[in-house]
């Protein structure tokens, strides 16, 4: 396929160019080695484990209940779907219900959360491509779901209201009318963003054919999320391998079958609108009633290995964790979507053009610490 | 009396020497100003009313800091490129008619002497990139290169319209041929090339990739070669580069007003031709701005492509459209 | 109720019958005479569960867990890789009482949605096992990052160099034997 009008003449005389670990478009401390022939990438290594911390070995190291908040700080933009897993898993394995209204809200917080993730990563790919503007425009709209979030749970970003069996409290007064009310504001925002940016010419050069990484590649390294949609592929943990009330939701799976940047990024764009969708829809079906189930005071796993994945903004995550029936775990596994997406960059940029491996970089959402753990 | 012309020289490069720094100052302001209107946010507020001391503030800082040599640098060479970036701007606004009094000099040959004059740019720049012994420069240098020499030959065709249209190379006179309405300016000579607007969207267009201004800024890149051949500049080495870059954008801006938008002529026909000058060339200043906040960047590829396989034909065939206008009318 | 499909559950029990048969759980037997001190006296195992069945996703989150030999973990991922499953993750488990790594590489299934666990055993004194990496480049990194926090040597590894720890941290954290070591920035 003829990418470019010239091509990499081969590597008679390459030079490294060492990308990060602190540059503008590694998004955090990654660092990228790079084998350059003049603007091409012949090879890219990466460099990764700046903000390496070791959660796994933590997650070995306390009762269950309170490695949680350790999970919502892997990927800082999505803690929420985060820390559902990590409840998820025990609840899975304990058997512990959960009262419907915390699954709903659950649901509720987990889509408000991956909008909001997905604005940071709508601004930040256009900044990688040098458009300043939307960041602006995006974190405009990203500050009302963290104050919503905010006046919920406390925090602004690694929340941790997610409880094992429930909630850590119920909803706060008014949430659901500042939800309702963001629902109705954010959908002409969306539909803006997409004028400002989405027809955009230039941009659309810079992303569209740019950066293909097809369904078998996503397959060979285990890539999940928007990647493995934009290449065509309706893979959504929440239709595979349904979990808390997604069943019961009707939504799309956003899919684009053109594999290139811009596939992701409408599958992205896509996404934020049946995030509304749900949210619409579990507010109208939100049910009365408690929201901690019966739980244990102390928590306390049957032997065995349980895995439970939630879709988070960049993929698949999933915990795994080995019991031998102690009150702390044996091993905790935590798959991260990062860390799939990422392993193929150093296969997929090779040939491209720097600016154009950057791009495709930014396409794929890297959260550093979500690769480092 | 002979030393009237050489004093009036010596004013006006006084004057132009002013009128260079303090645009450059503050159309830093007012882009910053313009940036954060576009994004939804207020700019500059801290010093001064409205941030309006802003630039004052940032010079100083820029004169306070050690200009680092990077080890393994050209030192000649990389202490000279900022050199070799400012004087050639200000040369340029020498040749500048801003009014019908307020001229330089009145070169014959202004028009040439003009793109002799801004052509320097990309020799400092690649200068800058390559002396620095940094690889992000070098890659800058590079494109810079070919940016430019892609992008002066529409520019060129664009001119050569121009002076076929005027006859003349000098710029107040080309400015005086489109004196009366505002439809005889250059840009609605539609009787001489109904393709004069196009011909004013190229030249812009080449303007922008001149003066490396987003969605043209390769050499710059942020997001991908950090601030190419600028990376390993501090203090004030950085500063010069920043102010001629504003320099260079009104060079283009005013050169855009000179030849497509009647100079000084007023469309109305009140107040001095100064101001209608300057109204003109702000607009267009702000344009860039405008342009730069909301596209992102081109590819540098796509870049070269749009100089070579569409801006390029199109301007030999409007260069051949007004010959044979010319010709016929 | 186990979404696997029937027939991936068949090709497993054929390509594996050992599993069927005997008790794999001590994979000394095939590792060789080396590990004869070991097998002489072997530490009592966890119950081994029945080596390959299909499992209650609902339950454990997995369709399908299969035990298999560690010298067999390449024709699984192979017969997996022709069934069109996508390598999750790879990863280990220390159980130092019964001196072993037991290995756990986790697949999934774009369209169907089933997820199959693969585990073997290797002996903790020789952590050895093949890669996967020319089967599935994805597990590059996987078997890199366990290599550096187990110590497990992934034999034939095109790039078996630290992933996420510094090049010259020593030991194997995830062990459950690790004394991490003293502040680095604490020492004279």
């Amino acid at each position: 396929m003829e990418l470019y009008p010239v091509q990499s003449t081969g590597p008679q005389e390459t030079f490294v160019l060492n990308l990060g670990p602190q540059h503008p478009a590694t998004h955090g401390v990654l660092r990228v080695k790079l084998t350059m022939d003049g603007e091409f990438i012949n090879e890219a290594v990466i460099v990764a484990g700046y903000v390496h911390r070791e959660h796994e070995k933590m997650g070995e190291n306390r009762p269950w209940d309170q490695f949680l908040p350790n999970t919502g700080r892997i990927d800082y933009l999505s803690a929420m779907m985060y820390t559902h897993a990590y409840v998820g898993v025990i609840e899975r394995a304990c058997g512990i219900e959960v009262p419907p209204r915390a699954e709903y809200i659950r649901v509720i917080t987990s889509e408000l959360n991956r909008i909001s993730s997905h604005l940071v990563w709508w601004g930040a790919f256009l900044l990688d491509l040098g458009g300043m503007t939307p960041l602006l425009y995006a974190f405009d709209d990203r500050e009302k779901i963290l104050d919503i979030l905010e006046a919920l749970t406390g925090a602004r970003l690694t929340y941790c209201y997610y409880r094992v069996g429930g909630l850590a409290e119920d909803l706060n007064e008014g949430f659901v009318e500042d939800v309702r009310e963001f629902v109705k504001e954010f959908r002409p925002r969306l539909k803006m963003f997409r004028r400002l940016v989405s027809e955009n010419i230039i941009f659309r050069k810079r992303v569209e054919g740019i950066g293909i990484i097809d369904a078998e590649m996503c397959r060979k390294y285990g890539a999940t999320g928007p990647m493995i949609r934009g290449a065509g592929i309706p893979y959504d943990v929440r239709r595979a391998e349904p979990y808390s009330v997604y069943p019961e939701l009707d939504f799309d799976v956003a899919v684009d079958p053109a594999a290139d940047s811009m596939a992701r990024y409408k599958v992205r764009m896509e996404e934020m609108e049946q995030s509304l969708r749900i949210i619409e829809q579990c507010l109208d079906r939100l049910p009365d009633g408690p929201v901690m189930g019966k739980v244990p005071r102390k928590l306390k796993l049957p032997e065995g290995d349980f895995c439970y994945a939630t879709e988070a903004a960049r993929g698949r995550f999933e915990v795994r964790v080995v019991s031998t029936g102690k009150p702390v775990a044996h091993r905790v596994r935590l798959r991260t979507p990062c860390f799939g997406n990422l392993s193929l960059f150093e296969e997929a940029a090779r040939g491209l053009m720097l600016a154009d491996g950057i791009a495709m970089m930014g396409s794929l959402d890297l959260v550093i610490p979500d690769i480092d753990r | 009396m002979i030393a009237a012309e050489p004093l009036r020289l010596l004013v006006f490069v006084a004057g132009v020497a002013a009128f260079v720094g303090l645009n450059a100052a503050y159309l830093v302001w007012v882009e910053r100003k313009g940036a954060g209107r576009f994004q939804r946010r207020a700019g500059p507020t801290e010093v001064g009313y409205a941030g309006l001391l802003q630039p004052i503030a940032d010079a100083g800082k820029l004169l306070s800091k050690q200009m680092i040599v990077p080890p393994g640098a050209d030192r000649f060479l990389f202490r000279l490129a900022p050199i070799l970036m400012m004087p050639p701007a200000i040369m340029a606004f020498a040749i500048l008619p801003f009014s019908e009094y307020l001229v330089g000099i009145d070169l014959n040959v202004g028009l040439i002497a003009l793109f002799a004059f801004s052509s320097f740019n990309v020799i400092a720049v690649m200068l800058a990139g390559w002396s620095s012994r940094n690889k992000y420069g070098i890659i800058s240098a590079a494109r810079v290169v070919s940016q430019n020499v892609a992008y002066e030959i529409p520019m060129m065709l664009v001119i050569i319209t121009m002076i076929m249209l005027a006859g003349t190379l000098s710029l107040p006179e080309i400015v005086n041929q489109q004196a009366g309405a505002f439809w005889n300016w250059n840009v609605f000579a539609l009787a001489s090339n109904p393709l004069m607007p196009v011909t004013f969207v190229i030249f812009f267009v080449c303007m922008l990739s001149e003066t490396n201004r987003a969605p043209f800024d390769m050499a710059e890149a942020e997001s991908e070669l950090v601030a190419g051949a600028y990376t390993e500049y501090a203090g004030m080495g950085f500063g010069v580069f920043f102010m001629a870059e504003y320099a260079n954008i009104v060079i283009g801006c005013a050169l855009a007003v000179v030849l497509f938008l009647g100079g000084w002529h007023s469309p109305v026909g009140v107040l001095p031709g100064v101001f209608w000058f300057l109204v003109k060339l702000y607009i267009m200043v702000f344009v860039v701005i405008w342009v730069r906040w909301t596209f992102p960047r081109t590819q540098f590829y796509g870049l070269l492509n749009l100089s070579w396989k569409i801006l390029i034909p199109i301007c030999i065939f409007t260069l051949m459209l007004s010959a044979v206008m010319i010709k016929l009318v | 109720m186990s979404r696997c499909p029937d027939h991936l559950f068949e090709r497993f029990q054929e390509l594996f019958p050992t599993m069927d048969t005997e008790n794999p759980a001590p994979p000394e037997a095939s590792a060789g005479a080396e590990n004869e001190a070991d097998t002489a006296e072997p530490p009592p195992p966890p119950p081994p569960p029945p080596p390959c069945r299909k499992t209650e996703f609902a339950k454990v989150g997995y369709d399908l867990d299969a035990i298999v030999e560690p010298h067999q973990i390449e024709e699984a991922a192979k017969l997996l890789d022709d069934e069109g499953f996508a390598i999750d993750m790879i990863t280990a488990v220390d159980w130092p009482d019964a001196e072993q790594f037991e290995l756990v590489y986790d697949f999934m299934h774009f369209e169907a949605g089933t997820r199959v666990c693969v585990r073997t055993r290797i002996p903790r004194d020789r952590p050895e096992i093949a890669t996967l990496s020319f089967i599935f480049p994805g597990a590059n990194w996987h078997e890199r990052e366990t290599a550096e926090f187990f110590g497990i040597q992934f034999t034939g590894h095109p790039n078996p160099i630290h992933l996420l720890l510094p090049d010259d941290f020593e030991g194997y954290p995830l062990r459950k034997d690790f004394k991490p070591p003293s502040d680095p920035l604490l020492k004279p």
